[in-house]
């Protein structure tokens, strides 16, 4: 049973990700099995082309609308989202559980600050060093991580969160002293004039975001991300397909920790502070990467963004709600979390589907069977047919054969 | 001699802490499979009560051990119902995430709650163990002490040990408890109630990180204790129980006093690691993990295709 | 028992997983003392019916035990009742050593014979006897298999369920399972639903089988009848 099933030193995946059940059930109901999109109608067609340039007119036009502070908040949850969606390929696609990602974006942010504020490079091409040096960092950790399973796996990274900022004060002296660095608003290259800093930082962030999810969309639907699904629901029968389990994973690891040093890095440019003095920042980044990955949808590609600005919103407005009682505002901010997840055990993003899916239903019943497959981005890739023994009393055993058919 | 002597003691002392929380969590974990990481915050909630029960100034002035019991008794409702209305149903979904997300939500939740019920301030709980300390030998300059409280939380860290072995190895219920932690599907199908059983579960585990709890703040090397208490003690616990296996309750016991040890020893005698003693825990997991998988004490199992 | 002798039966019973129904009006019997078989294809609803009958499912319909209805009743109370269900995959505690297994099989039994039960089927089965310490998950299939049975009936129950047991093992244990089967059925009047591919071998042990298509009961016969029809046979059963 769940991420639990531990003790044995079983491969931990959250079962999302997979199609429902319900999908996989094939033609016992003597029809055509629903589809999880609405077909692709020309009204609906129309629908989206309208949604999405909307959207995008929408983001576009922001930063000149908002007040700096806003745009600061948009730009956070930009970078935010990038390092869930880091996470959410390893342990959402690729089922390595990380509770240590805070240190991944440390190691970016600080990067980034000790090149502009020691060595007077420009941000932009921090950046790359950032990435690359993340990356091998990754690598590092992927290695030693390939033999700790699941939960230790969690606990080890939880480790990882907790000890930076204690190794960033011993080894880093900022201008106070302290592992505190604030380059200074002149080492920022300002490409475009026109724009004040804050709106530059969140078309800086846009790019990257864009950019990065389009990577990891064209990621996931690939080999490599067939073979980072395949490994996490059932590593062994991978294997013996010829899946190359210590590439996928430490590869993956690796891929993951680029996109949560990038964040760093941008986080950098955003809140112009890179901070070593503050022992449990990187742990409470980790944890926030987590949320916004599950509220918004594990495995799938719009999800870690969803889950970030949801999180970046109730983080806002729960601090505003309470006058005068402060201290009830993590209550409430907890409380959100739970009834979340209580009510959209698939996140948002898997929610919507959910609903899409019973409206599709009821129009499906007159319309072509064999409608196209899911439209813009696949919840996850064709996984390996999900045992429907998982939601039944055999999960767990792995004695014998558990192909079910019903 | 004297001064490792000494450290050793205070690393002992530190460590039962560090066991008691790790027992909860192995406990939880055995039964329902669950990393709850609400723990030390649920032991905090419980150790406030236990406060306001003792407390003669600002609360109902019973004795310190009856406050305890009651406090526990409350602790163990608590917990079942905790399982019942916030975990089960997440855990329904099949989403191990979920899970960890309503536990960190109940950890943010639990912890600013108690500070708003029952203030910030640091409070005192008086120890229900004799005053004084027992002399272990003088090697020429002072004797080596140990504290009454700390060999008396061994003491009940021990029973709570035993208790729990002979409950889930030698009772039907005990059968129970672990048929389901397994699988509780088969287990429903064999008669075995199995939401009965997780309740059960968390609220054992939640009656121990109670009496934890109080036991901590009641230490007289503790100036008393506020809504920090858990914070740090729970990654320690956390390192006590991985080293241990996550699936022995013994072996998070010893592991909590090696982590407590080694911890006091590194603070003294490793000067390049002042400020960051916390490696030697994290590290000590990490090369642990490294070389056996399942921990020191957990069981290795093979895997089947 | 119903009037007719009927320890078991299924009157229109349907039901599935959320939006997707498996099963489309089943309607099933099984005398007490009997061997049912129920055979079809992947995909026809063959473990879903026996999950109807133990509760792990909703459904609409009625499911009769003994003379009451037990439809709705949880996997609990159904296990209460007296039927046991080796499901898909064995169900094994793989933690738990093979003797603390066979234990649990009896846990909710208040009479003192448990430990000679125990004994009887380490008996049937020596080689659980040579691995009773040992922990159930690293032992094989086919030792899964004789262990989930023989958990199974140490509830001494009154109706047995299974399903597809032959599934991952060699043909020749499959054959020594049904052989088993076969005696506990001749020998203590144990009523047993088996639900199976193999056909063949279920047959033989049968008395009644019934093959199941598309969530529908589409022929059923007596054991030997289905056996020796070939025009069941090459339709429904392959061989």
């Amino acid at each position: 049973m769940t991420l639990p099933s531990d003790a044995t030193g079983a491969s931990v995946g959250p079962a999302i990700g997979t199609l429902p059940e319900a999908v996989v059930e094939p033609a016992a109901a003597g029809g055509p099995p629903p589809s999880i999109w609405p077909p692709v109608t020309r009204p609906v067609l129309i629908a989206r082309i309208v949604i999405g340039v909307a959207l995008s007119v929408a983001v576009l036009y922001a930063p000149f609308y908002f007040p700096p502070e806003t745009n600061r908040v948009l730009s956070q949850a930009l970078y935010i989202a990038i390092a869930a969606m880091g996470l959410n390929l390893l342990t959402g696609f690729n089922g390595q559980v990380s509770i240590g990602h805070g240190a991944f974006f440390g190691v970016g942010a600080f990067t980034s600050a000790i090149l502009m504020v020691d060595h007077g490079w420009t941000f932009e091409a921090t950046i790359p060093v950032a990435a690359a040096l993340t990356g091998v960092v990754g690598m590092l950790v992927g290695f030693p991580a390939l033999r700790v399973r699941g939960l230790y796996l969690a606990l080890v990274t939880l480790g990882m969160a907790v000890l930076f900022p204690r190794v960033a004060s011993k080894y880093v002296e900022g201008s106070g002293g302290v592992a505190l660095l604030r380059p200074a608003r002149g080492e920022f290259a300002s490409l475009i004039e026109p724009l004040d800093d804050d709106q530059w930082a969140y078309f800086v962030c846009l790019v990257f975001t864009v950019v990065l999810f389009v990577l990891a969309w064209n990621l996931v639907r690939g080999r490599m991300g067939r073979a980072m699904v395949a490994v996490r629901d059932q590593e062994i029968a991978a294997a013996t397909v010829g899946v190359n389990l210590a590439g996928t994973k430490v590869g993956t690891f690796a891929l993951s920790a680029v996109y949560a040093g990038v964040a760093g890095s941008l986080s950098v440019m955003v809140n112009r502070i890179a901070d070593g003095t503050n022992p449990i920042l990187y742990f409470q980044l980790s944890i926030e990467f987590l949320v916004a990955m599950v509220i918004g949808g594990a495995a799938t590609i719009l999800g870690p963004a969803v889950g970030a600005f949801l999180l970046v919103l109730l983080r806002r407005n729960t601090e505003d709600l309470i006058e005068g009682k402060e201290i009830l505002a993590p209550a409430i901010f907890g409380a959100a979390l739970i009834a979340i997840v209580y009510v959209l055990p698939e996140g948002i993003v898997g929610g919507v589907r959910r609903l899409l899916a019973r409206l599709g239903r009821r129009s499906t019943r007159a319309a072509t069977p064999g409608a196209s497959g899911p439209p813009g981005p696949p919840a996850a890739p064709a996984a390996p047919p999900p045992e429907s023994g998982r939601q039944t009393d055999d999960s767990t055993n792995r004695g014998g054969s558990d192909d079910e058919g019903t | 001699m004297q001064l490792f002597v000494e450290q050793v003691i205070n690393g002992i002392a530190n460590g039962v802490v560090y066991g008691s929380v790790a027992l909860a969590l192995v406990l939880i974990f055995r039964t329902t499979g669950v990393l709850n990481f609400a723990q030390g915050e649920m032991a905090l909630f419980s150790t406030f009560i236990t406060w306001k029960l003792a407390s003669e100034s600002d609360g109902a002035g019973l004795p310190v051990v009856a406050a305890i019991a009651i406090s526990m008794a409350i602790a163990f409702v608590a917990g079942a119902v905790i399982e019942r209305m916030l975990i089960r149903p997440v855990e329904e979904a099949r989403s191990p995430l979920n899970v960890v997300i309503v536990t960190l939500g109940l950890f943010l939740g639990l912890n600013s709650v108690a500070q708003l019920i029952f203030g910030t301030d640091p409070q005192q709980i008086s120890s229900p163990f004799p005053e004084g300390n027992v002399e272990l030998f003088s090697s020429g300059g002072d004797a080596a002490v140990i504290s009454k409280a700390t060999i008396g939380m061994i003491l009940v860290l021990l029973a709570e040990c035993i208790l729990l072995w002979l409950l889930l190895q030698r009772t039907k219920l005990g059968l129970k408890l672990r048929a389901v932690a397994s699988n509780p599907d088969s287990a429903r199908l064999h008669g075995i109630k199995s939401g009965r059983m997780l309740m059960l579960g968390w609220a054992m585990a939640a009656a121990i990180g109670a009496l934890a709890g109080a036991l901590v703040a009641s230490s007289p090397q503790r100036a008393g204790f506020d809504g920090s208490l858990m914070q740090t003690i729970l990654v320690y616990a956390f390192a006590a129980a991985a080293l241990g296996g996550f699936d022995s309750l013994l072996g998070a016991v010893v592991s909590g006093l090696v982590v407590g040890v080694a911890d006091a020893l590194t603070i003294q005698y490793v000067d390049a690691l002042d400020g960051i003693e916390v490696v030697l825990p994290l590290a000590l997991i990490l090369v642990v993990l490294v070389v056996s998988p399942n921990g020191l004490f957990g069981r290795r199992t093979v895997e089947r295709v | 028992m119903t009037a007719d002798g009927n320890l078991l039966e299924l009157r229109g019973v349907r039901g599935g997983y959320g939006p997707v129904q498996v099963l489309h009006g089943v309607d099933l019997a099984v005398e007490e003392g009997h061997v049912a078989v129920v055979l079809g294809a992947n995909g026809a609803g063959k473990t879903t019916t026996l999950r109807a009958i133990s509760g792990m499912i909703r459904v609409e319909g009625e499911v009769i035990f003994d003379g009451h209805a037990i439809t709705g009743s949880s996997p609990e109370a159904v296990a209460e009742v007296g039927i046991a269900h080796v499901p898909q995959g064995r169900g094994t505690f793989t933690e738990l050593s093979v003797e603390d297994n066979l234990l649990v099989g009896a846990v909710n039994r208040t009479d003192d014979r448990v430990a000679a039960d125990l004994e009887r089927w380490y008996e049937v089965f020596p080689r659980l006897a040579d691995r009773r310490r040992q922990e159930a998950g690293s032992i094989s299939g086919r030792q899964q298999q004789m262990l989930a049975l023989a958990r199974a009936m140490m509830a001494r129950p009154r109706l047995l369920l299974l399903d597809e047991p032959s599934l991952g093992l060699a043909p020749l244990v499959t054959r020594e399972l049904f052989a088993q089967l076969g005696e506990l059925n001749r020998e203590a009047g144990l009523t047993v639903l088996v639900v199976e591919q193999n056909a063949n071998l279920a047959l033989e042990i049968g008395h009644w089988g019934y093959v199941l298509e598309r969530g529908r009961i589409a022929v059923q016969g007596s054991a030997g009848e289905l056996h020796d029809d070939e025009a069941v046979r090459t339709a429904y059963l392959g061989f």
